[in-house]
Formats: structure tokens, C-alpha cells, sequence
């Protein structure tokens, strides 16, 4: 059989696609530029299939589903302390920021309140996860522009801000720390102090960022105004976090719906930015990193005494209703649907994670950009893969 | 560190002075515990009410004419309504236009059938004592606004301006499950809408594009519909089993 050269290439594309093979192949409806699965841009496993036209991308399409671990599935076979390690795994490099909404939504069903310590504790501990999660973003925004230097940076600084975790929790990744009615262990001594002293550390960090990468022309001329966001846009594809304050909409979960958390009892602001560009969105991030730092400040300064842990029967069973938590995590709104029925396990667990609305615009938002622009958009969008693929 | 601003040093005192109350009321309490039942107390009954989500309450019904089956109000929680499935696209269209609810939060579904490998933590493997519980036949029981079939959608949307979110159920047939897209309303219903379709095997009508999102291609099942076994879990104990077993002192 006789086919002719296209006809070949095509064939070619189709077997690479399905074997998921990186490949870049050219055929007469334009060029398909394969993405990853593999690829420093996409923080795991995520693969891009592009169709270009000459530099431009005519359809460019996510694929994911090479971390799918189903934990809405294994959720309804662990009991509810054993939830906290599966849902840990969720946003990696924030993870104590994952185990709170779990937390306050089987809380909220048994009527129980953590003491105010936890309360306080907990925020503490959340706004650090926001520090070492942003802050690598700072650095890797940076090197997908192209500048190396920041990256370290980053992974110098962030390490502080994760040895303070691991002094609380006894985990730099995992801590698993939090309990329903309180938490599992008080601060170690000398604690608060330390945390002052790295939070100026990061405070330098952020200058020093700011310096590097937001001043820098290279990088003002690969991010201002690419992949724009208009607001509508980004309040219908559900984004949340720094993406839709960086479209100019000025919502905050911590501010506007806060559940559990002692973020009414500090003084501090929620940064916007009007442009929706790439730009806007690392330049909120760079914000939000210094606000944490003003957060923890006020919080380490004013944290009640008392117990940490709310009186809780041993074996914990969740009265049936129904549960809707969300806070604002670094990478966005993160929410658990928790359905009891009065058993040890839960029913059903739904889990919003932030990076799964946010990585659904792309589709909309990289048609007719260049492939250049594919990863410093992808990289400003900010995802983590497990929080995608859940 | 900076200097602390004066009513956050106030208010962290009050909240010390209230908690260290709390301690010594809870120590006489352990006290008195010993003779006295610990149900004693008794129980005041605080009706929450919520205006907000009331009121966003009053908004839909005008705008839907009767066609909200069942709502829940959760005092500070929101808001939970039941639609028919027939009206499942434009209860969302309700909800953006005349509630303002422009965000679109997350939809998914959920399996209402009891599981029937029982609790899973109680299967035959797992059971320290040599008998195997027998599993009852359990009813279905629905959530907030109840249900009447096996096959629930829901859909959260919110409203920045009013600050409420609203949750929208719809029943679906159990002979064939399908719905209306959400797309032309919240473009962002469309991952969503797949991840339901592989997870539960629903069918969403005027959807582009209904491949798996996260399922290999071939995958045969729909892996979170109750009666799809997690087979690593029927083939050995969970580890984690001890972590429910009774201490001595527990024992009745």
C-alpha cells in the first residue's frame, strides 16, 4: 500500500500521541508541539498538545490524569483522622494549608470549635505553608522567563520557612498535624521567636525578588500584557486565588467567608491588581508573601494560652449532614463537600481543589499565543500537579 | 519584629483571660464529672437565622416560579435548593442573573446507593473478631433537600457581590442519567462536567467534548458509583485498622 509522505507523518503523530511520546511532527493541518509529560514547567507530570500555525497556537490542550491517585475514592474507605495523610498529598508544597478545610468541615458537622490556641496556631501555621509554597513560585516564574539565579534563591530561603514547620510538626512536607478539635501538639519552646527572625529573612527575600525578577526589563517584556484574564472570564472558569485578584477582582476567602481561622483578629489588606496579565499575577503573588509575613507577625505576638485540643471523643464519628468548607490556600480556593451518613468513614468527599479551575482556562487562554508565551502563562497560573489531578 | 498595634495586644489578653476561665471551669467540671452524667447539661436550643441567604432565597423563587422542590438554609453556611432535572440549566442561569452568582465554584455528583461491600473499615478481612458482621441492607438516606433518585448533581456557585454561595441539587433518572450542559452559562463547567462523566457515568447533553479527563481511554467503570469495588482494599487488611480498634479502658 502506497501512501504518500503526509499521510505518513500523520500516522506517525497519531501512534506518538497514544504511546505519549514527546514528538514534534509536521503534517499539513499545521505543526502538533507535544508538551511534557515531562517538563520543568509543568511541577509533575502534565502534558500540552499544541497545534500551531507557524509560532502561533491555533488549539492547545492539557492532559492530565498521570497522578490521578482517587482520593475521593480511598476518602470513603479511611476514617476521618486517617483522611488528613491522604489529602496532605493534595498540594505539596503547602500542605498543611490542605488538612485545615478537611478539618473545619468535619468540625463543623460535630459542633465541635477548636480552642482559640489551635485557632491561632492553625493560622500561624497555614500562613507559613502560603510563605514556602509562594515563594518557590517567585523563583520559578523566574527561571521559566529564563533567569536562573532566583530559583536558588528561593530554595535557600524557603528552607528556613520549612525547618520552622518542621520544628512544630516533626514534617517539612507532611506534616499531618492537624486535628479535628484542636491539634495534635503545642509550639516547642523558643518557637515564636525563631519564626520573628525568619519572617524578617523572608521579608529580605521579597525585596530582594522584587529587585531581581519584577524590575528586570527581560522580564517585564515576557510578562506584561500576556495572557489576559479579563474578570468575567476568570470568575465563569471558577479561577481563585491570585489569579482572579490578579483580573482585578478583589475577593478573598480569608477575608470574606472565613471559617475557623483568626484572620478577623489581624490587621491586613488584600492586594488586586487590574491588568490580568502574567505580570499582575506574579506581582500579587510577590504581595501576598509580604502580607503573610505582616499576618504572622500580628498572629506570633498574640497567641492566647490555653489547651490545643477541644474535648473529642477517642474514636471520632461525624454526625450525618452535609459540609461545605473552602480558605483561601496559596494556590487558591480550596474547598471539601463533606457528605456524612454517622459513620466512622465519610460518604462521600469532594474535593475543589484550587488548580484543576484554574488549569481549565487554558484551553481559552493560550489559543493564539506564542509558544514562547505558553510557559511563562503556564508558570504564572501556578499549579501543582497533585492539586490538579487530586 | 514590629511593634504590635495596642487593641491586638488587648484582644489576644481577653482571649487569654477567657481561655485560662475556661481551663479552670473545665477542671472543676472533671471534678463533678465522676458522679454526674455527662449529658446533664442542659441543651439551650439557639435558632441561627440567616438573612443573607434567606433573602437570596426569596430572589430565586421569584425567579424560578415554584420550580425549587426543597431548600436548606445553613445559618453563615448558605444555601442549598433542589431542582427537577429539567430545570437543572435554568436554576443556573437563575442563579448568575438574578443572584449575581458569577463565580462558578465546582459540580460534581454524588452516589447515593448505600456501598454494598458494607463499611469498608468492617470488611472480612479486617474483622478482629472471628464472626463477620452482617451487613443490613441499608436505605438510602439523602442530605440536605433529600432526593428520590440514586444519582444526585450538584453544583456550587457564589456570589461576590451578595457573598453567598449556592448549592444546587438536581435527581437523575436512574435508567439514564443526563443533564444539560452548564457550559453556555459558566464556561468553566466543562472539566467539571467530564470529570462527572468517567467518575459516575452521567451523560451531559450539548457538552463538546466528553472524553475522559483523567482515565486512560480504555478504562472500563466509573469508579466513584458506590458499587465499584476498590479491589486493592477487598484483597488485604487496611493497616490502619488498629488506629479504630478499642483501647482496654474503652471496652463497655
Amino acid at each position: 500500500m502506497v501512501t504518500t509522505e503526509s499521510e505518513q507523518m500523520a500516522y506517525i503523530a497519531a501512534q506518538a500521541a497514544d504511546a505519549r511520546v514527546n514528538v514534534e511532527v509536521e503534517t499539513d493541518e499545521g505543526m502538533t508541539l507535544n508538551l511534557g509529560p515531562q517538563h520543568p514547567a509543568t511541577h509533575g507530570t502534565l502534558r500540552i498538545v499544541a497545534k500551531l500555525d507557524g509560532e502561533k497556537v491555533v488549539a492547545a490542550e492539557p492532559i492530565m490524569g498521570y497522578m490521578h491517585r482517587g482520593y475521593e475514592k480511598l476518602t470513603e474507605v479511611r476514617t476521618y483522622p486517617q483522611v488528613t495523610t491522604l489529602v496532605n498529598r493534595i498540594d505539596w508544597l503547602g500542605s498543611f494549608a490542605n488538612e485545615v478545610p478537611f478539618i473545619l468541615a468535619a468540625e463543623q458537622l460535630m459542633e465541635v470549635e477548636a480552642p482559640p490556641r489551635a485557632q491561632w496556631i492553625r493560622t500561624v501555621l497555614f500562613e507559613l505553608s502560603r510563605i514556602a509554597n509562594i515563594s518557590l513560585f517567585l523563583g520559578d516564574m523566574a527561571v521559566q522567563v529564563g533567569a536562573t539565579t532566583p530559583v536558588f534563591y528561593a530554595f535557600r530561603d524557603r528552607e528556613f520557612v520549612l525547618n520552622q514547620i518542621e520544628r512544630v510538626t516533626g514534617g517539612r512536607f507532611h506534616p499531618n498535624f492537624d486535628r479535628i478539635g484542636g491539634l495534635k501538639d503545642d509550639l516547642p519552646k523558643g518557637w515564636i521567636e525563631e519564626t520573628g527572625t525568619v519572617i524578617g529573612k523572608m521579608r529580605d527575600f521579597c525585596d530582594e525578588m522584587e529587585e531581581l525578577v519584577l524590575g528586570n526589563e527581560i522580564f517585564q517584556a515576557r510578562t506584561r500584557g500576556i495572557g489576559v484574564i479579563p474578570p468575567e472570564v476568570a470568575l465563569s472558569y471558577g479561577l481563585s486565588g491570585a489569579n482572579l485578584r490578579g483580573s482585578g477582582v478583589d475577593w478573598d476567602i480569608r477575608r470574606d467567608a472565613n471559617v475557623g481561622l483568626v484572620y478577623d483578629e489581624v490587621d491586613w489588606k488584600v492586594w488586586t491588581h487590574p491588568d490580568g496579565d502574567s505580570f499582575s499575577r506574579f506581582w500579587v503573588r510577590l504581595q501576598e508573601t509580604r502580607e503573610a509575613c505582616n499576618i504572622l507577625e500580628q498572629l506570633l505576638g498574640g497567641i492566647p494560652a490555653g489547651p490545643i485540643m477541644a474535648k473529642v471523643p477517642r474514636i471520632i464519628k461525624v454526625p450525618a449532614g452535609e459540609a461545605y468548607v473552602a480558605t483561601e490556600n496559596p494556590l487558591g480556593e480550596m474547598g471539601f463537600y463533606l457528605v456524612s451518613q454517622g459513620d466512622l468513614t465519610p460518604f462521600r468527599v469532594k474535593i475543589r481543589s484550587a488548580s484543576f479551575s484554574n488549569m481549565s482556562i487554558t484551553p481559552w487562554l493560550l489559543k493564539g499565543v506564542f509558544v514562547p508565551d505558553i510557559i511563562s502563562i503556564l508558570a504564572s497560573l501556578y499549579f501543582i500537579l497533585g492539586d490538579i489531578d487530586r | 519584629m514590629a511593634e504590635i498595634p495596642e487593641h491586638l495586644l488587648k484582644r489576644a489578653q481577653a482571649a487569654r483571660e477567657k481561655a485560662a476561665a475556661q481551663k479552670k471551669a473545665e477542671g472543676e467540671d472533671s471534678a463533678q464529672s465522676e458522679k454526674a452524667e455527662p449529658d446533664e447539661e442542659p441543651e439551650v436550643e439557639v435558632v441561627l437565622t440567616d438573612e443573607n441567604a434567606e433573602a437570596a432565597l426569596a430572589i430565586l423563587e421569584t425567579a424560578l416560579q415554584g420550580k425549587i422542590l426543597d431548600s436548606h438554609i445553613a445559618p453563615g453556611r448558605g444555601l442549598w435548593i433542589r431542582v427537577a432535572i429539567e430545570d437543572w440549566r435554568s436554576a443556573a442561569k437563575a442563579a448568575k442573573e438574578s443572584l449575581d452568582c458569577k463565580f462558578f465554584d465546582w459540580l460534581s455528583a454524588i452516589d447515593w446507593m448505600p456501598s454494598p461491600y458494607g463499611r469498608e473499615h468492617e470488611t472480612e478481612q479486617d474483622s478482629v473478631t472471628a464472626e463477620p458482621e452482617e451487613h443490613d441492607e441499608k436505605e438510602m438516606e439523602w442530605g440536605y433537600t433529600g432526593g428520590e433518585t440514586r444519582f444526585q448533581l450538584i453544583c456550587r456557585v457564589y456570589s461576590i457581590s451578595r457573598k453567598i454561595g449556592v448549592m444546587i441539587k438536581a435527581d437523575l433518572p436512574d435508567s439514564d442519567p443526563r443533564a444539560l450542559s452548564l457550559i453556555p452559562i459558566y464556561a468553566g463547567a466543562n472539566w467539571h462536567e467530564r470529570e462527572a462523566r468517567e467518575m459516575f457515568g452521567l451523560t451531559f447533553d450539548e457538552h463538546p467534548d466528553l472524553r475522559n479527563i483523567y482515565l486512560p481511554g480504555d478504562f472500563e467503570g466509573h469508579p466513584l458509583r458506590k458499587d465499584y469495588p476498590l479491589l486493592s482494599r477487598r484483597m488485604k487488611p487496611w493497616p490502619g485498622i488498629v488506629d479504630v480498634e478499642l483501647l482496654p479502658g474503652d471496652e463497655e
